[in-house]
């Protein structure tokens, strides 16, 4: 594991190495060279098997940071490709050639947090929201609480009541608050 | 060439046309192709899920999975949840495995926290796991037959699962939820008299099984139909993310319980069963033999789990635990195959991001689309519950 790291980081300028555990190691590469580093480690180093593709939202700095996952089934370890890219253009290149999957990752990234990855097959297609009209869902200035009180608004005959207050209400109605 | 009067075949060297890029040319308009919604509320497909089927006669050219009709946004939720309060969320974006779900949260919670669970925890968790692996291949194994209008295996099957949920509900309080595992272990030792109630339990899963191999695995129509029939290619394996049972039909020997041994799995005797031909029977025939294998499991498990002990590792308050900053994936092998968590902490109380890697994503979606051309119509629902499919743990 040592080894790949120390010539990873020559060949491809990977930074911030922080080893989670013997067999679990992650790295951040710059955009332009990640598609280079996943194929070099799928090709050559034996990281066959993609594990999953996933995003984080670093509202605070701009970035969005994307999550490739690696897994070498022989040597049984694993990479965290880390690839921050800038939160207000959100573009990444495509690795859909690499694995049949990744365009299903890539799809759902584009639906959930609006990262454009040109040339994806299919990304346009709605993978599971149906007629969305408001910024992408899984982004962090995205407010589920506010969207909820405004799209599905209190129906008739149903109140909220506070648990505390309402117990009491019931256990004990005479006594005064 | 001879033409064969007996088996008719379909010429097909002409109809339907394929482009350039070798995808068939589909016009609707034509009158030949027909346009069929397999769900989502069809009473075979196992879950929320629709699959757009466009077929020529009565053979699949096109084939798109639909998923959304389950989406509650769990992973989002998350975000504004406590480390605690992220467990009745978690263990909801997989249904019929639930404990999957909570072993890999609090996996990934104790390893950001650095927390080392006792061994008597470790233990009841390698039981809850096994028995949650138990309740579902009561379901699957004989619900193979099922999905070719066998369903006799698939109703015995369904009582004896009932009888696992009770044991479930001895040991937890819950069914189908159990909350049972918590960040720095379980919530309780074994019950007075589990041990003698389940065994008699696996003695009766154990005449099942050899009723099921009469009733389906020797059956003549059962093999016919299932017997070459949804063939995964073993070089497909990496290039689609295949794993678990579907990965060992087809001649891999992957098991992360074995690969990376976590819990107790490596002071276990077992080995896992490994096809060859990869197709909807092996995958049946896998299964079967994961049946068998975990009911020997939860015997070793019951021989040497731990009457008393420490159960729960001293963790901080869990209503002000803040997580140190990093990030881990932790997996575990689920009924389906490679289960994972991913979690970002960013150093507050609340998960920074929670990413489920669940192993119907792939198989689901990509592969099924792949392997669903070309079959025969009677054929997609076989195939679908082959590949044991969970939509929810695609749109969480």
């Amino acid at each position: 594991m040592k080894e790949i790291i120390q010539d990873i980081k020559k060949r491809f300028n990977c930074t911030d190495e922080i080893e989670q555990s013997k067999t679990q190691t992650y790295i951040t590469v710059k955009k332009e060279l990640a598609i280079a580093l996943i194929t070099h480690l799928r090709d050559i180093e034996g990281f066959t098997h993609l594990v999953l593709l996933t995003a984080v939202d670093w509202i605070e700095n701009n970035q969005f940071q994307l999550t490739y996952m690696l897994n070498n089934p022989t040597k049984k370890i694993d990479i965290g490709v880390r690839v921050f890219i800038n939160r207000e253009t959100a573009t990444m290149d495509s690795a859909h050639h690499l694995w049949e999957q990744m365009a299903t990752y890539q799809r759902e990234l584009k639906e959930m947090f609006g990262i454009d990855f040109p040339g994806s097959p299919r990304l346009n297609e709605p993978f599971i929201l149906e007629g969305w009209d408001n910024i992408p869902p899984y982004r962090r200035d995205f407010d589920t609480l506010k969207y909820a009180q405004e799209t599905f608004f209190p129906r008739e005959g149903r109140e909220t009541n506070d648990p505390a207050e309402f117990m009491k209400k019931k256990m004990y109605p005479d006594e005064e608050k | 060439m001879k033409k064969n009067n007996k088996i008719w075949q379909g010429d097909r060297s002409k109809y339907p046309a394929f482009d350039e890029y070798g995808n068939p040319i589909i016009d609707l308009k034509s009158h030949k192709f027909t346009k069929l919604w397999h769900g989502p509320n069809h009473p075979g497909v196992t879950g929320n899920m629709s699959l757009e089927l466009t077929l020529s006669g009565d053979e699949v050219v096109e084939a798109k999975t639909h998923v959304g009709y389950l989406h509650r946004g769990f992973e989002k939720l998350m975000e504004r949840r406590l480390y605690i309060q992220c467990f009745p969320t978690c263990i909801r974006m997989c249904v019929p495995e639930a404990d999957s779900n909570e072993y890999v949260l609090a996996a990934s919670i104790e390893e950001l926290g650095g927390i080392e669970i006792p061994e008597a925890a470790s233990w009841l968790r390698t039981l809850v796991l096994e028995m949650a692996r138990l309740q579902i291949l009561l379901r699957t194994v004989p619900g193979q037959a099922a999905t070719l209008s066998l369903g006799m295996g698939a109703q015995w099957g369904m009582y004896l699962r009932d009888l696992i949920l009770d044991r479930f509900e001895e040991l937890t309080g819950g069914r189908i939820y159990h909350m049972f595992i918590i960040p720095g272990g379980v919530r309780g030792l074994l019950p007075a008299g589990f041990k003698k109630r389940m065994e008699e339990n696996l003695v009766e899963i154990e005449e099942f099984i050899d009723k099921i191999e009469d009733l389906i695995f020797t059956n003549a129509i059962f093999k016919k139909r299932t017997i070459g029939i949804g063939y995964i290619d073993p070089s497909w394996v990496d290039k689609y993310g295949i794993v678990g049972p579907n990965a060992r039909a087809a001649g891999y020997n992957r098991d992360v319980r074995k690969d990376y041994p976590y819990l107790k799995y490596n002071e276990l005797d077992f080995e896992p069963y490994v096809g060859k031909d990869s197709d909807v029977f092996t995958r049946s025939q896998v299964r079967k033999h994961e049946l068998i294998q975990t009911v020997d499991l939860i015997r070793q498990i019951l021989a040497q789990v731990p009457e008393k002990g420490d159960i729960r590792a001293k963790t901080p308050n869990v209503l002000h635990w803040e997580l140190p900053k990093g990030e881990t994936y932790q997996r575990s092998e689920s009924s389906r195959g490679e289960y994972g968590l991913y979690v970002v902490s960013d150093g507050s109380k609340y998960p920074r991001r929670v990413n489920l890697r669940g192993p119907s994503y792939t198989h689901a979606v990509a592969l099924l689309e792949k392997l669903l051309i070309n079959a025969n119509i009677a054929d997609v629902h076989s195939i679908m519950v082959s590949l044991q499919t969970c939509p929810p743990e695609i749109e969480r």
